[in-house]
């Protein structure tokens, strides 16, 4: 599943650099991503895993790192 | 004027500050609005007399010995010095706005701790400094960076747009966390008076808000590293500048539209009574604004009060939800839409004398400081934003 959110960071988080340099503990907001940047990820995670994130879940942390982003779709997966 | 006996070195604030503020507004801010606008200068007497009577600290914690007034307290404050004088309004809000990002987001600090206490005692005036050449109106963003070594930061910035900078006696500036770090990753920074140069490089000749004196100026400053706040920008913006400047704001182009209505509803009276008997025609067009005003002051208040809940509550993240973003931002939208409608229908009702600067019906400061509204952060910036949130946001 990281390598699904990798590529979705890739696509769509506009980081200031490239995603395979960062451990999946790295905070991604510190790489470049933006608020506007981490809608589109969500919407990507959305599609590609056939999820929706409940609004407890759009804070700011949740798409903190590659790590924190796969325990909440994880934890969305297991609620459904 | 009795004051609460309050511990030693501890800020007295009168029982009733919003009458306070209002009676300053109307004896101080009224007497020199005119001037104020005309010569494009520090509404200084106003500002003095609010010092005087404590009100810049008043959103300092108990805790620290402050007042620690809610925000619908401050946001009644701004509206009231509206009515009168929106320089002066506009600049007790951005200061007020600097202070409650201090209050939420620096007490982890044991001395941004105690240049809270400091600030309530001595009645000191911040600044913001958050737009800079190179990224317009974005507040996320910044190009400048702080530099920090043995203990100690630099930070040198070209903002645009400093309001009452000259005038202020700290800043607080926005600049990205460090040498290396991408434009968004931005940190808040306390910059203290003797610290910090302004070598001013625009002039504030506008159309409205004359009074805030806001040239743009190269910031030069070093200080101690700990006046870096210790948490993201990103999450103070979102806990607390956006949110709160939005009621803020809000709250002083609720004051004045109240203030314009205010004249109209004197040139009807004027006219009804040199024709007793007949309702002038005016009167209908009154009716309708004033209409418009319950509208515009229920919006601001309903937002201002369930702002006030949500910060005295204590949660960082209860004004950064989805939802009550979205009501923020809209918040702003209409009442800057609202306020330059609602000026414009009060001209109309006064006519010629409404449009002639020297009349007592006069309306051209406020239609000219009404104006501002709408480009403090582009309204279209924020509909953008919101169209985004929109995209994620589940329940409403
Ligand atoms: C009275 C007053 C006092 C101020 N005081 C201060 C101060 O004390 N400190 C400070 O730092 N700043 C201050 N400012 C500046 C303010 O915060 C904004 O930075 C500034 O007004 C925006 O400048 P701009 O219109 O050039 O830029 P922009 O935001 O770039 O806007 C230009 C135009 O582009 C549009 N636009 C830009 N981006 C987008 C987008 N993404 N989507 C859609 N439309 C977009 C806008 O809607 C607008 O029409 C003050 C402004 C005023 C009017």
């Amino acid at each position: 599943m990281t390598e699904a959110i990798r590529n979705i960071l890739k696509e769509h988080g506009r980081l200031s650099v490239d995603i395979s340099t960062l451990t999946d503990a790295a905070d991604l907001y510190q790489a470049g991503m933006t608020s506007h940047a981490s809608v589109n990820v969500m919407l990507a995670l959305e599609a590609n895993f056939e999820i929706e994130f409940p609004d407890k879940f759009l804070r700011r942390s949740v798409f903190s790192s590659v790590s924190a982003i796969s325990e909440a779709v994880d934890e969305i997966r297991a609620a459904r | 004027m009795t004051t609460v006996t309050a511990q030693e070195g501890a800020a007295p604030v009168g029982p009733r500050p919003l009458e306070t503020v209002a009676r300053i507004a109307s004896e101080v801010a009224r007497v020199h609005a005119d001037s104020v606008d005309r010569e494009g200068r520090f509404p200084a007497e106003a500002i003095e007399a609010l010092k005087r009577a404590r009100m810049l600290g008043v959103l300092v914690p108990a805790s620290l010995g402050g007042p620690e007034l809610g925000l619908d307290e401050v946001a009644a404050m701004c509206e009231a010095l509206a009515h009168h004088c929106a320089s002066t309004a506009m600049i007790f809000a951005m200061h007020h706005i600097q202070v409650a990002c201090l209050v939420r987001h620096g007490q982890s600090s044991p001395l941004l701790r105690a240049y809270l206490t400091e600030l309530n005692e001595r009645q000191a005036l911040i600044a913001s400094v958050t737009s800079e050449v190179g990224v317009g109106g974005e507040m996320r963003a910044s190009v400048t960076c702080v530099e920090q070594r043995d203990g100690r930061f630099t930070l040198d910035k070209d903002a645009t747009t400093i309001s009452y900078g000259e005038h202020a006696d700290d800043l607080l500036a926005t600049a990205r966390r460090a040498p290396d770090a991408p434009r968004s990753d931005q940190v808040a920074v306390l910059l203290r008076k003797g610290d910090f140069t302004l070598e001013r490089t625009s002039a504030w000749d506008t159309l409205g808000m004359r009074g805030t004196c806001s040239p743009g100026a190269k910031v030069r400053s070093s200080g101690p590293a700990e006046q870096v706040l210790p948490v993201p920008f990103a999450d103070i913006a979102s806990q607390t500048m956006v949110p709160v400047s939005h009621v803020l704001w809000s709250s002083v182009w609720l004051g004045i539209a109240a203030g314009a209505v205010g004249r109209a509803r004197a040139f009807v009276r004027q006219q009804a009574r040199a024709r007793p008997g007949t309702t002038p025609p005016t009167a209908v067009r009154l009716a309708e604004v004033h209409n418009q005003l319950q509208t515009l002051r229920a919006s601001v208040h309903e937002v201002s009060s369930d702002a006030g809940r949500r910060m005295a509550a204590g949660d960082p993240e209860a004004l950064s939800s989805i939802g009550f973003s979205l009501k923020m931002n809209n918040l702003k939208v209409s009442a800057s839409q609202l306020v330059v409608d609602i000026v414009h229908r009060a001209l109309l009702i006064c006519g010629i004398q409404g449009y002639k600067n020297d009349s007592p019906f006069s309306l051209g400061r406020h239609l000219r400081d009404a104006h501002s509204a709408a480009l403090m952060i582009g309204n279209d910036r924020i509909l953008a934003t919101n169209a985004s949130l929109l995209l994620v946001l589940k329940d409403e």
